[in-house]
């Protein structure tokens, strides 16, 4: 732990020696984050990402300066954590609250250009009734042109002119072989001209109603049509019938006077109609309300019965009289080794009603609903939680036991306190302040326990009637995502407002939570 | 001195992966390969590479695809292994970054939501069509347009023990009664369902009250109409109400339960596809694949699922996969992929050439079926289908009211 900042100006930092190794792997590894860090830019403006390119060369500024600079001590510790930071906390936090805003989802998938394009693309069909031909590319003074053969007469037609006949052309059965002043491309050099070959529409004839010919694989190339035309000035597409459709900048749709559609949409602003869609779709408000009700009864009881049970355990097993607390203790930690998805799987199908473990082996074969009745549901997710919650509260606590001083026990039987008098006068205050924190961190990750409902439940027994499937033992998370991944259509936006709405309901729950903490730690 | 160390290290690992996510390192497998020389390249002139998305039970087939492929043209097959439920979703979020790969396999049915969201890319297979079966043709069909190659044919069928019973009875009554007689056998028949319902797997039965998920027009597409509200629906949710009170369909009988029970002898009976048949073999079950008996006196209809290879719309490399897409078109991959696949090719050619009982007995029963719908709507219709066939067969909600229910709900979304 070399460092500059003491106070005899002498001693130099090895990394800023000359004669020491610790210079040379400094000199390397700020070699390799330029190297890469140049090469991100230039791959990214190649890429034309812009923001990225920004960041980038602002982060490689930033990065250079600190570790060459003499002062900016404390930076050299903070800035790959602060990096690491804005890349995946703050850059995640801020583009969630962005597509909130937004109508990204199913249909709205991208920006408007990809949707003008996509939408030219599946309206330039191939016109029915018509053949196909086998096609000849050809590069005719560095443009790209078609050969076909059509009625047993070479034509030959590029971007500029229609398709004439080319009595010079040598033909072989049905295909163009050799065209005299253009070469005939073969496959590697179409494959590298494929951009060119794909977008090059041959008109038929002088009549633009006669369609174009054009081809998808270089080998058969057809006639088509395209059945929308696109004004870029009025932003406008025009069908054959003459109907026009008008881009809706709010929507993100192309629509027309009689609101038929077309497909696909582009990514648009919305406002916050995704938020007051979560309170007022009558629909959606409704079970938002139980679940949020669910949600803080599943997130305290959790707390409440894994810290229960964990602390009982605890208080039993630190009293030296127990024997073999060591081979208990470790058996215990064994629902924290297994992984929760897996553990909350392998409860699912016990808990299946006719076929599972518990109904059939352990009850004799009754018939208890546990996962397909709401209240016999909750219950059972609040057990298996339990189960899997309590060796986490047995750890801590007994940690924070050991932790209290014996004196103060023994001053309290000196005084004449009681067992229990010497517990909640002393022992639990006491493990709270060191145990609160967690208590309100499990808090937070129950709160959000998307797994364990996922796995044990899927949520359900659903709700009838709700446009998505939400089910009574649905918490906010598990709601959110079956409201954007499962009714049907995703609907990114409506699901990144939840999660906002979530996170500040979260965030304010702890915010209390850890502001009575402090009162606690006033005993001490 | 450590710490800083670690420090720069971590700086530097920041920096590389920032530079990852630019996007597309110049000269990566899904640019069109501008270096053509390499040596192995020597026999057709094509070179380069495609990128195909497949899920884990495909990847040796398209393997083995991608080689004749590459004899064939020259250009390499990049088969990647998804997840399946992965598949849809990850090219619906990565095409528009320009990520995604140029080609997925995947089910027919993706249609209405991938074109929904502008990521596949418009077919044009010229005369070749007419060699495909119609249905199949018609499953990758959206909005008058081609979106995808079919390759293989697949539907749900009667699956008999011969063991336990010899003969199947013309009604699907008569089954049940004929089910319940034989000895030691614990279900007269098993139609999986699971926590979330299962239309499909009950869809052979709904269809033979004469209610079709949706109408048909004269030439067999599927119109916007639902057909399965009126009478005949409710018929047939009364009917769902009787299976459940025989113990037929179950809510906590899913399908690995429904399978186990075939597969450990207490059911001579079961509703399921080709994919669960050589589990049945491996355990010793002679079987055979029969049309489901009707239950309301119309023919049973399952739903045909289609498998196919899409095109991405924003393919870099658009002429070689379409090339690929050609390729896949031809007799010769058509009948590798029913070597290695084992399911109803889609080209009538390499179909007619398969001799397999069993396969026939699923193109038989499956002779009155229609595609599944592409609509992106469709999603929403699965889910509250499901969960109202959950309402009646757990007598949550009385039939007919949650069958309307369902039909009120699934309307709100047209």
């Amino acid at each position: 732990m070399s460092s500059t900042s003491t106070e005899t100006p002498r001693r130099v930092s090895h990394a800023r020696d000359f004669t020491r190794p610790g210079f040379y792997v400094k000199l390397v590894l700020m070699m390799l984050v330029n190297a890469f860090g140049l090469y991100g830019i230039m791959a990214s403006f190649g890429q034309e990402k812009w923001a990225l390119l920004a960041f980038l060369a602002v982060t490689l500024v930033v990065v250079d300066f600190v570790y060459f600079s003499k002062r900016a001590i404390p930076a050299k510790y903070l800035l790959p954590g602060l990096i690491f930071l804005i890349l995946f906390q703050v850059y995640v936090m801020a583009n969630t609250a962005y597509v909130a805003f937004t109508n990204y989802g199913d249909g709205h998938n991208d920006a408007k250009g990809p949707a003008i394009t996509q939408i030219m693309k599946t309206a330039d069909r191939r016109v029915e009734g018509t053949s196909t031909f086998p096609v000849t590319v050809l590069d005719r003074n560095g443009e790209i042109a078609f050969a076909i053969v059509e009625d047993g007469e070479p034509r030959i037609g590029d971007a500029e002119t229609p398709l004439e006949s080319a009595g010079n052309a040598v033909v072989d059965g049905e295909r163009v072989v050799e065209v005299p002043g253009a070469d005939v491309l073969n496959l590697g050099q179409i494959q590298q001209r494929q951009k060119e070959v794909l977008d090059l529409r041959v008109s038929m004839t002088d009549d633009p109603n006669d369609g174009w010919l054009r081809t998808d694989n270089a080998t058969m190339a057809f006639v088509a049509k395209s059945l929308l035309t696109y004004d870029a000035q009025a932003d406008t597409f025009t069908n054959q019938d003459g109907k026009v459709f008008h881009a809706d900048g709010e929507r993100g749709l192309f629509v027309a006077e009689d609101g038929s559609t077309l497909t696909p949409g582009w990514k648009v602003v919305v406002g916050f109609e995704n938020f007051q869609r979560m309170f007022t779709d009558s629909r959606l408000s409704g079970p938002f309300m139980s679940s949020l009700v669910w949600t803080f009864a599943f997130a305290i009881l959790s707390v409440l019965t894994t810290f229960a049970l964990g602390l009982i355990l605890a208080v039993v097993f630190n009293d030296p009289r127990v024997k073999g607390r060591t081979f208990y203790r470790a058996m215990f930690i064994l629902p924290y080794a297994f992984p929760g998805f897996l553990a909350a799987l392998v409860w699912r199908g016990l808990l299946n009603r006719d076929f599972g473990f518990i109904n059939q082996v352990l009850l004799g074969g009754v018939d208890v609903n546990w996962l397909g009745d709401g209240n016999l549901a909750k219950l059972s997710i609040i057990l298996v939680n339990l189960w899997l919650g309590f060796p986490y509260m047995f750890l801590v606590t007994t940690g924070a036991l050991q932790s209290i001083p014996g004196e103060l026990t023994e001053a309290a039987v000196v005084d004449g306190a009681g067992p229990l008098r010497r517990f909640f006068s002393i022992t639990l205050p006491l493990l709270l302040v060191s145990v609160a924190p967690l208590l309100i961190s499990s808090f937070a990750f129950n709160f959000n326990n998307f797994s364990l409902i996922f796995m044990l439940t899927g949520g359900g027994p659903n709700y009838p009637g709700t446009p998505a499937p939400i089910g009574e033992t649905d918490i906010l998370i598990s709601m959110v995502y079956a409201i954007a991944f499962e009714g049907g259509n995703k609907q990114y936006g409506l699901a990144a407002a939840m999660s906002i709405t979530i996170f500040f309901v979260v965030g304010l729950v702890s915010w209390l939570g850890f502001r009575q903490t402090r009162k606690l730690e006033e005993i001490m | 001195m450590r710490k800083s160390l670690i420090a720069v290290a971590a700086a530097g690992l920041t920096l590389s992966l920032a530079a990852c996510s630019g996007g597309t390192t110049p000269g990566a497998t899904s640019s069109p390969s501008g270096d053509v020389s390499s040596p192995a390249a020597s026999a057709p002139a094509g070179s380069g590479t495609v990128t195909i998305w497949v899920d884990e039970t495909r990847v040796e087939t398209f393997n083995t695809i991608g080689e004749g492929f590459t004899a064939a043209t020259g250009v390499t097959l990049d088969v990647v292994q998804k997840p399946t439920g992965d598949i849809k979703t990850d090219f619906i979020a990565q095409a528009p970054t320009g990520e995604g790969p140029d080609l997925i396999v995947g089910a027919h049915d993706w249609v209405g939501d991938l074109q929904a969201n502008g990521v596949i890319a418009p077919v044009e297979l010229g005369d070749k069509v007419s060699g495909f079966n119609e249905l199949a043709i018609q499953g990758f069909t959206y909005d008058g347009q081609l979106f995808g190659v079919p390759y293989a044919i697949e539907n749900i069928a009667l699956v008999r023990n011969n063991g336990m019973v010899s003969d199947t009875p013309a009604t699907f009554d008569e089954l049940i009664a004929q089910g319940k007689a034989v000895e030691g056998a614990q279900f007269p028949i098993v139609i999986q369902q699971g926590d979330a319902g299962d239309a499909y797997h009950l869809y052979p039965i709904q269809t033979s009250f004469g209610a079709p998920v949706f109408k048909t027009d004269a030439s067999g597409a599927y119109t916007a109409e639902l057909g399965m509200g009126g009478p005949e629906g409710l018929a047939f949710a009364n009917y769902l109400k009787k299976l459940a009170d025989e113990k037929v369909v179950s809510v906590s009988l899913g399908g690995d339960q429904a399978k186990q029970a075939f597969i450990d002898q207490k059911t001579p009976y079961m509703i399921t596809g080709p994919w669960n048949i050589a589990d049945f073999e491996a355990a010793g079950i002679d079987v055979s694949v029969l049309a489901v008996p009707s239950a309301g006196g119309q023919p049973s209809a399952p739903f045909l699922g289609v498998q196919g290879v899409y095109l991405s719309s924003q393919s870099e490399n658009a002429l070689v996969a379409n090339q690929f897409l050609d390729y896949m078109a031809s007799k010769e991959a058509q009948d590798k992929l029913y070597e290695l696949g084992g399911r109803t090719p889609a080209l009538t050619e390499s179909a007619d050439a398969v001799d397999d009982p069993i396969l026939a007995g699923f193109a038989e029963a499956g002779k009155e079926g229609q595609p599944m719908p592409a609509l992106p709507e469709m999603g929403a219709v699965w889910t509250f289908w499901g969960s109202a066939q959950v309402s009646i067969i757990t007598g949550a909600a009385a039939p007919e009211a949650a069958w309307t229910e369902m039909i009120a709900n699934i309307e709100s979304k047209f």
